[in-house]
């Protein structure tokens, strides 16, 4: 038997109404399945405590946290328009229109919890933070799950999110000394390149800037030989 | 001046066996090298192999692996080194005696390896510290460290301890430490060792007028 995500989602607003406004039920169309429940940074310790405490859901084990960054953009929605009826058969298929959408500018963190009591799982949670600079907070749930100590501060040092009520929110994995955030999408690499003999994509454009002359010429050389070889 | 070695080897027949000090004592040095024992990833697991039973390290006078660095003299770069580990390895590197040797083992210990563009893996231990012998291979196999070391005893046999061209240790203006990097706001401080390495010059189109 599997969780069933909106039940749970429908739960917890009925239970906990002054929490239902910040909640989201977000379905995943793959086959993965995995929906999930967006809740509001706020109420994410009092949701993880309900969770955990309340016999029949019994999430007991927090397996996982990870960040995700989803820098300022526009997602591409396609909107299907069914045809009508009175259309020849050459619109047969149903017209895909895409739509641009603004989309992201913010961290966002995803919790996997398992019931180790009821063998089920895992519930999908998100956070999300105002945006990518200076209102990067989220509450901490370490003080409801004691696993989560660690992968906060991992997601602390990789992403830049601020988990506030953390007991010690230091950096893990990078040295002490460290600024950047380096999974963000917008990280740029320190240049400590070195030249190989056969640079190609990312590390070809890195080598143009250290080799500025002799790559340039490489590249010429090898669009010549593509262009001979057709 | 060394001994002619074909009047050497005529001694030899008839029972006398004529050496230099010079090759004595390397002799000595390149036969009971004892390696520093730490190792930082994978590698580590073949170069514990190495000394293992089966492929036998102390044949060849290392087996000898010493938890301190003052008792060390030669170091076993077996693994990646990160960003965060390359100011300790320099300070154990330091705090060896000399003269001391370095082998860097595997791909990530030569250059970063598959972890090449990563942010948090130094390209290289030979950017801060001497490398004496490279032993490629993800991980190389203990027959490769051992033939690494072969080629490390060879090295030592022929270092000369006088003379102009003779070996750092003994030579009173070698260097004794080599500056340990500092952790930076977005990378190691200096990225390198400019008295040790330098980025290879590269000519590209200049190799290929050659070929």
């Amino acid at each position: 038997m599997s969780i069933i995500v909106e039940e749970i989602a429908k739960q917890i607003g009925k239970e906990l109404p002054h929490l239902e406004a910040g909640l989201t039920y977000f379905e995943n169309p793959s086959p993965s399945e995995q929906h999930s429940i967006l809740v509001e940074s706020d109420n994410l310790v009092e949701v993880m405590t309900y969770l955990r405490d309340t016999s029949g859901l019994e999430f007991d084990f927090l397996s996982n946290v990870s960040g995700v960054d989803w820098p300022e953009g526009e997602v591409a929605e396609k909107i299907t328009i069914e045809k009508s009826e009175g259309e020849s058969e050459e619109g047969a298929e149903d017209k895909e229109q895409e739509e641009k959408k603004p989309a992201g500018g913010f961290l966002e963190v995803v919790y996997h919890l398992y019931s180790m009591a009821r063998k089920e799982g895992p519930l999908v949670l998100r956070a999300r933070t105002k945006d990518r600079g200076v209102n990067n907070a989220v509450a901490s749930v370490t003080p409801v799950y004691r696993s989560a100590e660690f992968q906060e501060r991992e997601a602390f040092d990789l992403f830049g999110i601020d988990f506030t009520g953390h007991p010690d929110l230091r950096r893990i994995l990078m040295w002490d000394e460290f600024e950047d955030s380096p999974m963000r999408k917008d990280y740029v690499n320190p240049d400590d390149y070195e030249y190989e003999p056969t640079p190609h994509a990312d590390t070809l454009k890195r080598a143009e800037a250290h080799y500025p002359q002799s790559e340039a010429e490489q590249v010429e050389s090898k669009d010549e030989q593509a262009e001979s070889t057709d | 001046m060394a001994i002619d070695d074909k009047l050497a080897e005529d001694l030899k027949t008839q029972g006398v066996h004529v050496t230099s000090f010079e090759s004595l004592i390397n002799w000595g040095r390149s036969s009971s090298l004892w390696p520093l024992q730490f190792g930082l990833a994978c590698c580590a697991i073949e170069m514990i192999a190495a000394t293992m039973a089966k492929y036998d390290m102390a044949r060849f006078g290392a087996e000898v692996f010493r938890p301190s660095p003052r008792q060390a003299d030669l170091m076993l770069v077996a693994g990646t080194v990160t960003k965060k580990m390359a100011p300790q390895v320099v300070r154990l590197y330091n705090q060896m005696a000399e003269p001391k040797y370095v082998i860097a083992m595997g791909a990530c210990a030569i250059s970063g390896g598959p972890f090449k563009d990563g942010y948090n893996v130094l390209k290289g231990i030979d950017r801060y510290i001497p490398v004496d012998v490279f032993i490629p291979g993800c991980p190389p196999r203990p027959e490769a460290l051992l033939e690494g070391l072969i080629n490390l005893q060879g090295i030592i046999k022929k270092e000369k301890l006088i003379g102009k061209d003779r070996a750092r240790h003994a030579d009173p203006e070698g260097y004794a430490d080599l500056p340990v990097p500092e952790y930076g706001a977005h990378d190691l401080e200096p990225p390198m060792n400019p008295n040790v390495w330098n980025a290879p010059d590269s000519n590209p189109k200049g190799k290929g007028d050659e070929a």
